[in-house]
Formats: structure tokens, C-alpha cells, sequence
């Protein structure tokens, strides 16, 4: 077969010889511009100086709690709960989202009844429920239906404080994730399925290759929001009276009334956590914005190796 | 063995009748045009032969096997979903607005389907995907993102990734119909060739010249029925149908 003519040359621009004469004009004036700066940058100073000067910002209290154990201890566990509830949601949430889109209506409503439960009960009564589960039913058991038990357990040892954090967390979490994945899927062209399913792709393989790394720059930006969300909701754990890293900072201060500088530790950790995970989002966003994103043609953070 | 023999196929969606009995046979290495009116029902055609659209009546055969359906004992089956991808294997589809996959390269378009469906080794993929892009004349773009193309190149990469799946008939949905004028000229050259080959091929264009060079036959289509059939020359030349004569008065 014949290569086809590349039909991408074009005569050159005519060389008239004469360079172009660079415009020289006067720029439009900002005068606002300006003011506000001089305004902002005023309420700028006088705030530095007031936290800087106020004594009772308690900056030496600050310093001492900043990496005292009970902290690094609350700290761990906000990290620990923040990791594992979003794993259960994300998870969770891609298999709500594909069940939801599923062609078999009893998936798809399961699905639509569970992000329906969960969404519409509030979490802090889902911490109690799961921390009180034992209260409905005192053993859990794993037989046949209706038929014989296999294996019987103590609720209280199976879901322990920490077990039911978790499930509060994440199954609430995987609700939300759902519809976020969903709207990732939605977003992603009909045509791609399609193409894919024209090549004999499986509806799994599409879902895995071709659909959802595409859904992965629309799921990201809002999963991260839910991430930095976690962080700060997972003290809600106090509830079921397991401790992160608010619990911990108000602990101490219920002890010596350093109300303002320990909730100050706690929202220094708290920021220092987020601008951790909004760099990492982003990476992930360039990660999964290869091809998509037409800002390919800058110095690549990793560049691919250009074929022989 | 006809590659295509559609007898009867009534295709609906929901209220409107799209294809309203249609007979078509393709033989083995022919390259048949279809042409018409929007709406007419021939992309719709085109998708019943893959079974992206699944017909209401009527009988889809290609290669002598039902397509979505399997006969026993009088009775129709619905294939498996899976049983479905399997035929689609053997039948590429090029598409008008290309729907490569935009998060891989060229390269990546072209291996995707033989090595994810058919576990061709990945090495063994990319040679021959190497040798398909340098077929479509794109060797030196094999590494740039279907956005990095020009229109005409990314159907190029289109054609390359449906024949990489090695099929014995490509469907072609007005593949040239989304480019600007000077880049038509890039793929049709590539289907000449494919044509020259021996490829069999279902091609729905708005591309006149091209039906009456490398088509063996034409087909006129108006609301759901194929009005008329023929050699090329003949039907573009002298058309027996009114309707046919109306519609090639305003695109020749």
C-alpha cells in the first residue's frame, strides 16, 4: 500500500526582507490596582503584628505541644483513620459507581439504596451505630442462611472501637466517593466505549483500560477535597471516644486552658497535612492528565523516552 | 460464503423506524459504498453489523455466522456478552469523529486490542504496530497523543488500530466527514490501499469520486430502504430512482 502524502507542508512565508517594527505604546495605567495592593498589604502587616505581638497567642505554649507524644499520638491517628477510610471509600465508591451504571436493575438499585441510606443519615449517628452494634445483635455468625452456623463471634471482639471508626468512616465516605466516581464515568465520551467495545474489549476491560483512567482527571480534584475533608471529619470519632489529633490538642487544654494555642498546634498540623496532599493531588492530576491536558509542550516532570 | 448478507433488518429507536427491511450482500474482498441522506439509516446499518446497535428484525450474518444471535433448534439465542466481543474481533470499525483513546499514544491505540484481547506478547504488538503506522504513513508519530494530531492523522491511527486485530472486513462510519477538506485526500488514500489489498469493506461516505473509483458497488439509501444498488459508474451515472436522482443532484 501506498503511504499517503503528508498534507501538513505549506509554502514558507514570504521573506520581504524588512524586520517587523516592535509596537511601542504607552501601557494602560491600574491606579486601583495599586491601592489595593498598599490596602492589603497595610491589613497584612497589621495582622503578622498583632499574632506576632499578642502574648496571649500563647506561641511558647505552641512550641512546646508542637511534637509533644499525646500530639504525635492524636496525629498518628488522624493519619491512620484519613488513610484507611478514604481506601474503604474509594474502593467502595468505584464498585457503588460501576454497580450503579450496571445494565441489571437489582445492582444498580442496591446501589442507589445504599448511597440513598448513607448519605441521608448523619455520620455521627453511623459512628454511634456501628460503636453500638453489639446492643442489636450480641454475636455475629457466618453460616448458611437460615441453616447452620460455621462460626459465631462476640460482636464487641470483632468490631472494637477502632473496627467501628472505620466503618462509620468509610462506608459513609464510599457514598459520596460513589457519586463522584459516577460522575467521572459520565463524563468520559460515549464514543471511547464504543471503540473499545468495537475491538472486541470486554465490558470490564473497558471499564479498566480505556474508561476509568480517562474518569481519573474528573474523580481526582473532588477526591482530593474529600481527603483533606477526612482529615478534619475524622475527629468526629470523640463520639464513640477514640482520639486523633483535635481530641488530643483539647484534652491537654481541658487540663491547663490553653483553649487558643493548643487549637493552634492542632490547626498547624492540620495545614501542614493539607499542603502535603494538595502537592500529591497534584502529581496525581498530571499523572492521569497525560494526553488530556494540552499543557504537554512545557519541560516534562517526567519525561517519556522518545523512540528510536 | 457472502462476508455480509443482511436480509429483512427492521432496526427501530424507540418510535422511529430507522431501518425499515434491508437486504444487503457483500461478497469477500468487495468494497461497498453506502450512501444517502442524514437519517436515512445507513451509519445505523453500518452499527448493526457489529452489533453496536441490536436489530428488531430481520437476519445480520457476516462471514455466515448470526451476529448477536445464535439459531438452535428454530429457536434465536442472545449471545453472551462476551460471546459479542469475540465476533467484534474480527470486524474493525473506524468511526467519524475517530474516538481514539486519548490518554495513550499512537503506539499505545494501535497495541491496546491485541494485547489486552487477544494476549498478543507486548513486544510482538508493538512491531506490528510499528509496521501499520508506517503503513498509514505516521512511523515518525508513534509516540504523540491523539491531541498532538492533526484530524486526518488521527483517523490514520484509527485505521492502523482496527487493522491491527487483523479483520477480515472493516466498517467504515463517514470517515472523513469530521476532517477539513485538505486532509480528506490522507485517508482515503490509506482505504484506496486497503481496498487494493483486498480488504472487504463497508464504507458510509458523503465522498462521491471515491465510491466511483474504489467501490465495486453503491448503495443509495432513503428512509430506512435501500432505494437503489449497482455498480458505481451506473448508479452515479444514470440513477433509475427519482429519489436517488434528487439526492445526487445536490452533492455531485
Amino acid at each position: 500500500m501506498a503511504a499517503p502524502t503528508d498534507g501538513t507542508s505549506r509554502p514558507a512565508r514570504e521573506d520581504t526582507g524588512a524586520a517587523p517594527v516592535p509596537i511601542t505604546a504607552v501601557p494602560v495605567r491600574h491606579p486601583g490596582r495599586w491601592l489595593a495592593v498598599a490596602v492589603l498589604a497595610v491589613l497584612a502587616a497589621m495582622a503578622v503584628n498583632t499574632v506576632l505581638t499578642n502574648e496571649r497567642f500563647g506561641w511558647d505554649v505552641v512550641a512546646e505541644y508542637l511534637f509533644s507524644e499525646p500530639i504525635l499520638n492524636g496525629l498518628r491517628n488522624t493519619l491512620v483513620l484519613t488513610a484507611l477510610s478514604m481506601l474503604i471509600g474509594i474502593v467502595g465508591g468505584i464498585a457503588l459507581a460501576v454497580m450503579r451504571q450496571s445494565p441489571n436493575p437489582i445492582l444498580s438499585s442496591a446501589a442507589a439504596g445504599y448511597i440513598w441510606l448513607f448519605r441521608g443519615t448523619p455520620l455521627i449517628a453511623q459512628l454511634l451505630f456501628w460503636n453500638f452494634l453489639s446492643a442489636l445483635y450480641p454475636r455475629l455468625s457466618l453460616g448458611i442462611p437460615f441453616g447452620p452456623e460455621f462460626v459465631s463471634v462476640d460482636t464487641n471482639v470483632l468490631i472494637t472501637q477502632f473496627a467501628a471508626c472505620l466503618l462509620g468512616l468509610g462506608l459513609n465516605e464510599a457514598a459520596y466517593m460513589a457519586e463522584i466516581v459516577r460522575g467521572g464515568l459520565l463524563s468520559v465520551d460515549p464514543g471511547q466505549n464504543e471503540a473499545a467495545g468495537a475491538l472486541g474489549m470486554s465490558r470490564a476491560q473497558t471499564l479498566r483500560r480505556i474508561i476509568l483512567p480517562q474518569a481519573m482527571r474528573v474523580i481526582i480534584p473532588p477526591t482530593g477535597n474529600e481527603t483533606i475533608s477526612m482529615l478534619k471529619t475524622s475527629s468526629l470519632v470523640v463520639v464513640i471516644g477514640y482520639f486523633e489529633l483535635l481530641t488530643s490538642a483539647q484534652r491537654i487544654s481541658n487540663q491547663n486552658f490553653q483553649v487558643i494555642p493548643l487549637l493552634i498546634v492542632a490547626a498547624v498540623w492540620y495545614l501542614a497535612l493539607t499542603s502535603i496532599l494538595t502537592v500529591g493531588q497534584g502529581f496525581l492530576e498530571r499523572r492521569y492528565g497525560r494526553g488530556l491536558t494540552p499543557e504537554r509542550t512545557g519541560p516534562a516532570l517526567f519525561p517519556r523516552k522518545a523512540a528510536p | 460464503m457472502p462476508m455480509v448478507e443482511a436480509s429483512g433488518v427492521h432496526k427501530r429507536f424507540g418510535r422511529t423506524e430507522v431501518l425499515r427491511g434491508v437486504d444487503l450482500t457483500v461478497q469477500p474482498g468487495e468494497v461497498c459504498c453506502v450512501i444517502g441522506p442524514s437519517g436515512s439509516g445507513k451509519s445505523t446499518l453500518l452499527r448493526c453489523i457489529n452489533h453496536l446497535e441490536r436489530i428488531d428484525a430481520g437476519r445480520m450474518r457476516v462471514a455466515g455466522e448470526l451476529i448477536g444471535y445464535r439459531e438452535s433448534g428454530g429457536k434465536l439465542h442472545e449471545l453472551r456478552e462476551s460471546e459479542i466481543a469475540r465476533k467484534r474481533q474480527d470486524i474493525g470499525m473506524v468511526f467519524q469523529r475517530f474516538n481514539l483513546f486519548p490518554h495513550r499514544t499512537a503506539l499505545e491505540n494501535v497495541i491496546e486490542a491485541p494485547v489486552t484481547v487477544r494476549r498478543v506478547p507486548k513486544a510482538q504488538a508493538r512491531r506490528r504496530a510499528v509496521e501499520l503506522l508506517d503503513r498509514v504513513g505516521l512511523a515518525d508519530r508513534r509516540d504523540a497523543y491523539p491531541a498532538q494530531l492533526s484530524g486526518g492523522q488521527q483517523q490514520r491511527v484509527a485505521i492502523a488500530r482496527a487493522l491491527a486485530m487483523h479483520p477480515r472486513l472493516m466498517l467504515f462510519d463517514e470517515p472523513t466527514s469530521a476532517l477539513d477538506p485538505e486532509l480528506v485526500g490522507e485517508v482515503l488514500d490509506v482505504m484506496r490501499g486497503l481496498a487494493a489489498d483486498g480488504m472487504t469493506m463497508v464504507v458510509v461516505t458523503h465522498e462521491m469520486g471515491f465510491a466511483r473509483e474504489v467501490g465495486d458497488a453503491l448503495v443509495f439509501m432513503d428512509e430506512g430502504r435501500i432505494v437503489e444498488a449497482g455498480a458505481p459508474r451506473t448508479v452515479l451515472a444514470d440513477p433509475q430512482h427519482e429519489r436517488t436522482r434528487a439526492f445526487l443532484s445536490k452533492v455531485l
